[in-house]
């Protein structure tokens, strides 16, 4: 007797929690007290875990500025990893929230695999990444080397459609995970590591010798990298839409780590600053958070410059040039739309 | 009346009670409406799971159509047995996957019963030392998992083999790399069917020669030597007819071009490295069941074989090993089976079978997975199904046969 009653209750609870992951995703957060943000299995300054075992990056971050508006706290973050093939699945079926994991926004993805992209948060593309010593110093000397790929990813096919219309032959080298392409391109399976070029970048901050590895000057791809949720929950995706938004605004408006406390504490002259802070207007409310949301995402990481320059810009092992994503008015095309 | 009517109402209660308890007491009538209740619930309990499943892919509005099948791939595979590119549709691509399952699978089977005969037969050896060595081989492979030793055996090949500008050459024209094993290609030459003829006739004369020598011997008892005649004519005289036809066989060679050997044919490391750990890993256990089917032929066999004069070899092939065999068959069987699903491990190293194909890429690429899944679990079911209909039909075909 008690054995069925313990059955019916577990087939109750998950027949409820099937149902749930339809509903609305603010209200589970808020009840679960906790965010499960998608990421990858370890990009080094992307998404991986530090030597504590802490999760940090600059997809990291985002996760964390999205908990902070929702929340009110950057740290109530359930970091689900992920591999290139497990990622929407594990979206889609409820087992995580919200996904920042170096993914390409597509249209096949938006529509047919039922995702809503958040605003692009890094402007990529795929680039190729040789051993020095071989000498190469363009993409199309490549003709019969072994290359490297992550399978289930744009680049494959990116690489497909590339070597084809260039007439160019070559072997490809399928591996699941970053750090088993890393293993394959050192122990020499391959010649060339191919992904998108951020992902080089960050690939060879971690080898033991750097400067023995050359990232070749073809892009071959647009890789615009951001964030996504489930399609059929608006709300929710209007929440992270205007994190990333806010966040990338914050740099432009000058409002970092540091000052947003003093900046939301009071009106100022400005009223863009005034929206985004919430002494202004009713913003946070249309999409079912307090004013003082965009705050807290700014306080829990700092604004787009800072993320970025803590992560992967140039002081930092991986290195990378802001380049495509300067602000607008820096002659980059990080654009974000404004908050009134 | 009322009463009499309460009193007739209860009797056909009471009937009606005895009737479902002689119904109940039936062991026949039980046994079937046990099974029917049993299939009911099972048909509801699948009807419900597919009903569910539809459902929720159409609250998430993805239709369940194949179509996508025919749609180019726009992924290149590096291991193919057919003419593929990236312009191939996913059907193609399944093809492609398809053989390469069937390709390491029969590998696999093939190396693994050799492998696992003699470990086997080692296994029982009086020699302490070999013996010994059998016994720790097969303690340690069947008990570490197969997908550590997929993994050990690729990494061996690709860490511990040189890159191709300094492969190791074997004779003249094979170069073993980490990138593959580089062989001539045999580009066969017109006069090459006539060989090939010969070694097809060969191959039917030795099947009919054995047919009749074992008529005569069990007519006459006189026996002839099928063994060496059968050689003879299966490979013998093909060679010779090949030879004197003037070896009608061009070879292309691997040369090094550039990054990579061009040319020839080439196994790659990672169908070496899963065919390899398969099949050490699943001869171990073979060892075992060849091992406790031997044992099972009673000693008494061979001493009563030999009291009557038969030679030791004679005693081996038909005494003891007809009788051997019935043990070995049946479980050698689930042995194929399992080779043929562990190949599917594939995907861990990049070996392109149709885990990897159909089931990994495409179904990354198209997002189905629920009809991926479906082929690739089909895929599976029919192979074994394959291999269990004729490892039955050879398990019948050995059997004790009453006279």
């Amino acid at each position: 007797m008690k054995k069925s009653i313990k059955y019916a209750a577990a087939v109750a609870a998950f027949t409820a929690t099937a149902m749930n992951a339809q509903a609305a995703t603010l209200d589970d957060v808020k009840a679960r007290g906790e965010l499960n943000c998608v990421v990858s299995t370890g990009v080094a300054g992307f998404a991986a875990p530090d030597d504590k075992g802490n999760w940090a990056g600059f997809d990291v971050d985002f996760c964390r500025a999205v908990a902070a508006a929702v929340l009110g706290d950057g740290e109530k973050v359930n970091f689900v990893p992920t591999t290139g093939k497990t990622r929407f699945t594990v979206l889609n079926s409820g087992e995580g929230d919200i996904l920042f994991r170096n993914t390409t926004e597509t249209m096949s993805r938006d529509a047919d695999l039922k995702l809503t992209f958040l605003p692009v948060n890094y402007y990529d593309g795929q680039g190729f990444m040789a051993a020095k010593a071989l000498g190469v110093e363009s993409a199309k000397d490549l003709d019969g080397a072994s290359i490297c790929i992550q399978t289930g990813t744009t680049t494959e096919l990116n690489l497909a459609d590339y070597f084809r219309t260039n007439g160019i032959s070559y072997e490809p080298v399928p591996v699941e995970t970053n750090a088993e392409a890393q293993t394959n391109y050192l122990g020499g399976r391959c010649d060339v590591f191919t992904t998108d070029a951020s992902g080089l970048a960050s690939t060879r901050a971690s080898f033991e010798n750097p400067a023995d590895h050359v990232i070749l000057p073809e892009i071959i791809s647009k890789e615009p990298l951001g964030g996504a949720v489930r399609h059929g929950d608006d709300q929710w995706a209007d929440i992270g839409k205007w994190v990333v938004n806010a966040i990338i605004a914050a740099e432009e408006l000058g409002v970092t780590q540091a000052n947003v406390a003093e900046m939301g504490a009071e009106a100022g002259d400005n009223p863009s600053i005034n929206r985004l802070l919430g002494t202004e207007g009713d913003f946070g409310s249309m999409i079912g958070l307090d004013a003082q949301w965009a705050m807290r995402a700014i306080a829990a990481g700092g604004n787009y410059g800072e993320l970025f320059d803590r992560n992967i810009g140039p002081d930092t092992a991986i290195g990378l040039e802001r380049g495509l994503n300067a602000q607008w008015s820096d002659g980059g095309i990080l654009y974000a739309a404004p908050i009134r | 009346m009322n009463s009499g009517t309460s009193v007739g109402s209860t009797s056909s209660a009471a009937q009606q009670r005895n009737i479902v308890s002689r119904i109940w007491n039936d062991k026949e009538t039980r046994s079937v409406i046990v099974q029917v209740v049993a299939l009911v619930l099972l048909f509801a309990f699948f009807a419900f799971m597919i009903r569910n499943a539809v459902v929720n892919l159409e609250a998430l509005g993805k239709g369940f159509s194949f179509s996508f099948l025919n749609t180019p791939a726009n992924y290149d595979i590096n291991q193919r047995l057919i003419e593929y590119d990236s312009r191939s549709t996913h059907w193609r691509a399944m093809q492609v996957g398809i053989l390469n399952t069937l390709l390491v699978a029969f590998a696999g089977i093939v190396l693994s019963t050799i492998l696992g005969f003699i470990l086997g037969v080692l296994r029982l050896s009086k020699n302490w030392l070999t013996n010994k060595i059998a016994h720790i081989y097969i303690e340690y492979v069947r008990n570490v998992p197969v997908l550590l030793h997929i993994l050990l055996v690729h990494g061996i090949m690709v860490h511990s083999l040189p890159r191709p500008k300094s492969a190791i050459t074997l004779g003249e024209t094979g170069f073993l790399t980490n990138r593959g094993l580089f062989m001539p290609k045999p580009l066969p030459e017109p006069l090459m069917w006539a060989v090939a003829a010969l070694f097809v006739a060969g191959i039917i004369f030795a099947f009919l020669f054995r047919r009749w020598a074992k008529k005569v011997q069990d007519e006459t008892g006189k026996v002839y030597p099928v063994f060496w005649i059968s050689l003879f004519a299966v490979i013998v005289l093909p060679v010779l007819a090949f030879f004197l036809l003037g070896a009608p066989m061009a070879w292309e060679n691997p040369e090094l071009k550039g990054f990579n050997f061009r040319g020839g044919m080439v196994i790659r490391p990672e169908f070496i490295a899963l065919w390899l750990a398969l099949s050490f890993y699943t001869a171990a256990f073979i060892a075992e069941i060849v091992r406790a089917g031997i044992l099972a032929v009673s000693h008494g066999q061979t001493e009563a074989s030999l009291a009557l004069g038969i030679s030791r070899s004679r005693t081996l092939n038909l005494v003891v090993i007809p009788q051997a065999l019935r043990v070995i068959v049946p479980p050698l069987s689930s042995q194929y089976l399992n080779i043929t699903k562990n190949s599917s491990l594939a995907i861990a190293i990049g070996y392109m079978d149709i885990t990897a194909t159909i089931g990994g890429i495409s179904l990354n690429q198209t997002g189905r997975e629920m009809e991926c899944m479906l082929i690739v679990m089909g895929l599976y079911l029919i192979f074994s199904l394959i291999i269990s209909m004729f490892m039955n039909w050879y398990n019948n075909r050995i059997r004790l046969v009453e006279r």
